[in-house]
């Protein structure tokens, strides 16, 4: 770049010519040049003072709270001093633990069809966009639906609706990981599988799968940490519940709701229970982001 | 053809037995079940929510869209409020996020700073995106409202005349709302901008500049217009997104059953509609509440269904 052919070092006009050529700062295409640079760092700061606010808030008025405490005991009465949130913290694990067990199997299975046995197909492709639909759908909606299918055929809110209501949620999140995850391991590996005798299933469950494993797990932690923090679908599907969960089939405490009741209270204590509630909430998210960045790159 | 190879191999074949063969189509079989259980599911809210809703369909029709009475005691609803709330929100929301959004997907697709920097600032953004709705909600109530609702007394003062600003702010209100949405949609417009910008051909900015474009004619005559419909297609998911956002906007937009045309009035959304009133709610007032959810259903279908047609589009070029 330093020699271009029609300028040297010794040539005195050329080097003036080059000189014109050279943008001026004050002109007005470089000034504007200028400016556009400077807003989008002023986008980029706009962009990240929020999460770092977020985040500030969150710790300086969870932070403070946080103990053995809050997973021991049961939320207190709105006057009452202390207290935890140990019955929502072994909610959310029950009913994230139920939709998972509902969402991992079926969305990988989904996941084989479209990338084992369906792929390139006009069936897969439509199903690949009914996917992307349903993860459109708000969770509120949702929430309707496992009201409609669980809580009014059982005649009550329940674990299970609001396992059911999250199982929906995370489905869509683990076909789409799972059939990229699928279609990232080569063709050979298939091949070699098929000339050695393997049948199909024997393809899918002792070649293909293993060598997708840890991204198919990447896509499942991350369903995994939006499930954990939703709410909406579990307001009037799992409700909420005051004492320890005595079973699946009676309404359950959950972190995220807790943190919405009690975020609205007039009352300091509990306010300060909803900032540790999303204190976890956030470590919780945020250590899945990060351990599924891990996998992903330890591969 | 007329002899086949194999015949000569016949004693060393050992075929599969056919039990065997059937388990193995089983299994495909099996897994089509699954993936047909997607469009199922789909279906099913459509078919479940929808008749649960017949009921409040029959007795209010159309006019659940346009009238502004939701009143439990005479059993009469209408969700005209709810349904303004939650379009007003999501283009208030739009018109904060979408400048912010593409300028912060320029800043991580150009060459502005180093990769090293580039990638944590993706990763900061992307948790953004996974900070759980509560949360902002939480920190929309003691943070965001207090901050806000001084500047708007201070822009209520100076800008009252305008209808859009012709109510003092109480505190929770629509701007609000908007706000905390902008800030939620923000990591959907960047990440599929920036999809979009890094996937033009290098080719064409290297012709840019060799005709002497500088960097910022560069992007917005090239570049820009190259990934556009990657753009729009992010800005309609984010969009998507923003309407059926639930628990932040009802937590900080004040739930007043009123469509005004003051951004710093209170109000409501479909959503938070569904989220104050579903637990409580028996009869007819579930079925209006499911009208309102149906409403809400096919708004945001429409919206995705478009955003996936364009960003596929965007895909296959």
């Amino acid at each position: 770049m330093n020699s271009t052919p029609f300028s040297t070092p010794e040539d005195s006009s050329n080097q003036g010519l080059i000189n014109r050529l050279k943008r001026q700062p004050s002109s007005p295409r470089t000034l504007f040049n200028t400016v556009m640079t400077v807003i989008v760092f002023v986008c980029a700061a706009i962009a990240i003072v929020p999460l770092v606010a977020v985040l500030w808030y969150v710790l300086e008025k969870g932070g403070s709270r946080l103990s053995l405490e809050l997973f021991t005991q049961l939320p207190p009465p709105p006057n009452a001093l202390g207290g935890g949130f140990g019955n929502a913290f072994i909610g959310t694990l029950i009913t994230v633990g139920i939709g998972s067990a509902i969402a991992i199997p079926c969305g990988i299975l989904a996941a084989i069809f479209l990338s084992e046995f369906a792929a390139g197909t006009r069936l897969a492709s439509w199903i690949g966009f009914l996917t992307n639909v349903l993860s459109g759908v708000p969770s509120i909606v949702v929430g309707v639906f496992a009201y409609s299918v669980v809580v009014l055929t059982m005649g009550g809110f329940s674990a299970i609706a609001g396992g059911f209501a999250l199982a929906v949620l995370m489905l869509p999140i683990i076909v789409r990981t799972a059939t990229e995850s699928l279609a990232l391991v080569p063709q050979e590996a298939r091949q070699a599988a098929v000339g050695l005798g393997a049948s199909r299933f024997q393809t899918v469950a002792r070649v293909v799968l293993p060598a997708a494993l840890p991204p198919i797990l990447t896509g499942v932690m991350l369903s995994v940490a939006r499930a954990s923090g939703e709410t909406a679908p579990l307001i009037f599907t799992a409700l909420f519940n005051n004492f320890w969960p005595k079973g699946v089939s009676e309404p359950i405490a959950t972190l995220s709701v807790l943190v919405f009741n009690f975020a609205t209270t007039p009352y300091k204590n509990q306010q300060e229970l909803a900032a540790a509630g999303s204190l976890i909430l956030v470590l919780m998210v945020t250590i899945a982001s990060i351990g599924s960045r891990l996998i992903v790159k330890r591969k | 053809m007329v002899v086949s190879p194999n015949q000569n191999n016949e004693p060393m074949q050992r075929h599969r037995s056919s039990l065997s063969r059937n388990l193995d189509t089983a299994f495909v079989w099996l897994t089509g079940g699954f993936a047909s259980l997607i469009a199922l599911v789909l279906i099913a809210i459509a078919i479940r929510v929808g008749v649960d809703a017949s009921p409040a369909m029959a007795k209010f029709g159309l006019g659940f869209l346009f009238e502004s009475r939701w009143d439990p005691v005479k059993e009469i609803y209408s969700a005209f409020p709810q349904i303004y709330g939650t379009i007003v929100s999501s283009f208030l929301a739009l018109l904060i996020a979408v400048p912010v959004g593409i300028g912060v997907a320029i800043f991580l697709s150009e060459d502005f700073i180093p990769e090293k920097i580039q990638r944590p600032v993706i990763f900061l953004v992307e948790l953004l995106a996974a900070i759980p709705s509560v949360v902002y909600g939480l920190w929309g109530i003691f943070v965001l409202i207090p901050v806000w609702r001084d500047m708007g007394k201070g822009v209520h003062q100076s800008l009252g005349w305008l209808p859009f600003f012709s109510t003092s702010p109480s505190g929770p209100g629509m701007y609000v709302a908007g706000i905390i949405l902008a800030i939620m949609i923000l990591p959907i417009i960047t990440a599929i901008s920036r999809d979009a910008l890094v996937a033009v051909p290098p080719e064409l900015r290297q012709a840019a500049y060799g005709l002497g474009a500088t960097q910022w004619e560069t992007i917005f005559k090239i570049i820009l217009p190259a990934a556009f419909s990657g753009v729009v297609g992010g800005i309609m998911l984010a969009l998507g997104r923003a309407m059926g956002e639930t628990m932040a906007v009802t937590m900080v937009i004040g739930n007043a059953n009123k469509a005004s045309i003051s951004l710093f009035d209170q109000g409501s959304t479909v959503s938070s509609l569904l989220a104050n009133q579903f637990a409580e709610a028996s009869g007819l007032q579930v079925s209006s509440l499911m009208y309102a959810a149906i409403v809400l259903f096919v708004l945001t279908l429409v919206v995705n269904i478009l955003a996936q047609v364009v960003v596929q589009r965007v895909n296959r070029i």
